[in-house]
């Protein structure tokens, strides 16, 4: 545990020198210059210089968590979804899959972020459970048990696009952040100008791996917080609406999730606000919010592609 | 006037018009650094080889500079600039292997297998189409 720990707190430093980001070498340099001089002394100068410098140092740091290049985004969330994978069996049914990636991709191409360093990818996973989880890549996925919740394109629609806007948001790499800073601060404080130049690699994988489970944890365990499940509902409205399908289908969705979800269970139930309190705060932003009469040239490949899951 | 983006993603399409409805006139690749001819929302119109214009999303660039292939020099300039990438560096292909020769269980040839998973504009466009939805404003 400890040597782990260690390992993130050289992160930062490992980054500098391995060539993170821009923004991570630069940030790396200011905590670096701060902590680095020798006398510490006692004038008042140096103590606001050294509060200076961490503050700066601070925000540097969580400046650069949040300018992760997309190249480096793809890496983690490949490495996200095969732990899912692991998880989790594909549902091999590739009308079924075909058919949600038809409707994601296009969704995605609307949406704020429709450029990722490779692309947005869907799979259905062979499960009962109702979940959906989306890396910082771009791989969304989507239960058996989810798309039973769903009793239209809209409504399917809107759970893709609540994943969406979980990648557009960047909640995955804000799950690393928080933890991160803190460390990284008094890190840095303690190692001072130590010499991280034995294996790179190594360290940075043990970084890598530290902070892919930061963001499993949150995305598959214990949740993100309320305000991220409300701000990917109300990037999933404007994206809806954008496309031309009814925000409302969110809310069709939620209310059938509403009395399927089994309490105490590891899915939805677990990880996400409650689908009412979810719905209370679409009512805000959705005009029309009654059952939906879905439109009948989307019903018709709706059921055709998911039939039997 | 003469400002350059670079292109941060695999892959990106110039299109003849600010929409992903737009036709691709050409491919650019990570790292092509692109003059900017003028900006329209999230779209950029770029300058291509053979006085070609054409449309990229904003969200495929970046005001940084990318570098490929970064020899020491510069990955020390870069500590000191805002304004560098380093590509392949970090988190990368190399720490991708190192985590799954420790990590055995984690399936990415399922991820292999998803990545393959892919939707032509024209496929799209149908999709739409058949579904009776009109796109308004947005990225497209």
């Amino acid at each position: 545990m400890k040597a782990r720990r260690l390992n993130r707190r050289t992160f930062l430093a490992t980054g500098a020198r391995i060539g993170m980001t821009g923004l991570a070498l630069s940030g790396s340099s200011l905590l670096l210059q701060g902590f680095g001089f020798g006398d510490l002394g006692s004038t008042i100068e140096q103590a606001s210089k050294l509060t200076n410098s961490a503050t700066k140092s601070f925000t540097a740091v969580s400046k650069a968590m949040e300018d992760i290049t997309p190249e480096q985004e793809y890496y983690i969330g490949r490495t996200i979804g095969a732990i899912v994978l692991n998880k989790y069996k594909p549902y091999e049914q590739e009308t079924g899959n075909r058919y949600l990636n038809l409707l994601g991709q296009t969704l995605a191409r609307f949406s704020d972020l429709p450029e990722l360093f490779d692309s947005y990818h869907f799979l259905i996973l062979d499960s009962a459970e109702i979940n959906a989880f989306a890396t910082p890549s771009g791989l969304v996925f989507v239960t058996r048990g989810m798309l039973q919740c769903c009793g239209h394109e809209d409504a399917l629609a809107a759970v893709l696009a609540h994943e969406i806007g979980h990648i557009q948001l960047k909640h995955g790499l804000h799950s690393i952040e928080k933890d991160r800073i803190t460390k990284a601060t008094s890190i840095l404080a303690i190692e001072g100008t130590k010499n991280f130049a034995k294996s790179d690699i190594a360290n940075l994988t043990s970084t890598f791996e530290d902070s892919i489970n930061d963001i499993t944890s949150a995305m598959i365990n214990n949740g993100y917080s309320r305000s991220f499940e409300n701000a990917a509902d109300a990037a999933a409205v404007t994206l809806l609406g954008r496309v031309g399908y009814n925000p409302a289908g969110l809310i069709d969705m939620l209310r059938i999730m509403s009395k399927q979800l089994k309490p105490g269970g590891l899915d939805f139930a677990k990880t996400h606000p409650s689908p009412e309190s979810r719905i209370e705060n679409l009512e805000k932003l959705v005009a029309e919010t009654g059952a939906q009469t879905p439109a009948a040239s989307q019903q018709r490949r709706f059921e055709a592609a998911l039939k039997g899951v | 006037m003469g400002e350059q983006f670079s292109v941060q993603v695999r892959d990106g399409q110039v299109r003849t018009k600010p929409s992903f409805l737009g036709a691709v006139i050409a491919t650019v690749h990570y790292g092509d650094r692109l003059a900017v001819v003028q900006s329209k929302e999230s779209w950029v119109e770029v300058a291509l080889p053979g006085s070609k214009q054409g449309w990229i999303h904003l969200s495929a660039l970046t005001e940084k500079e990318i570098i490929l292939n970064p020899n020491a020099q510069q990955v020390s300039q870069a500590a000191s600039s805002d304004e560098l990438a380093l590509a392949g560096k970090g988190f990368n292909k190399q720490v991708e292997e190192q985590f799954r020769k420790q990590n055995s269980q984690a399936n990415f040839a399922g991820v292999d297998k998803m990545e393959t998973f892919r939707v032509s504009q024209e496929e799209m466009a149908q999709f739409l189409k058949a579904g009776d939805l009109k796109p308004q404003g947005g990225a497209a």
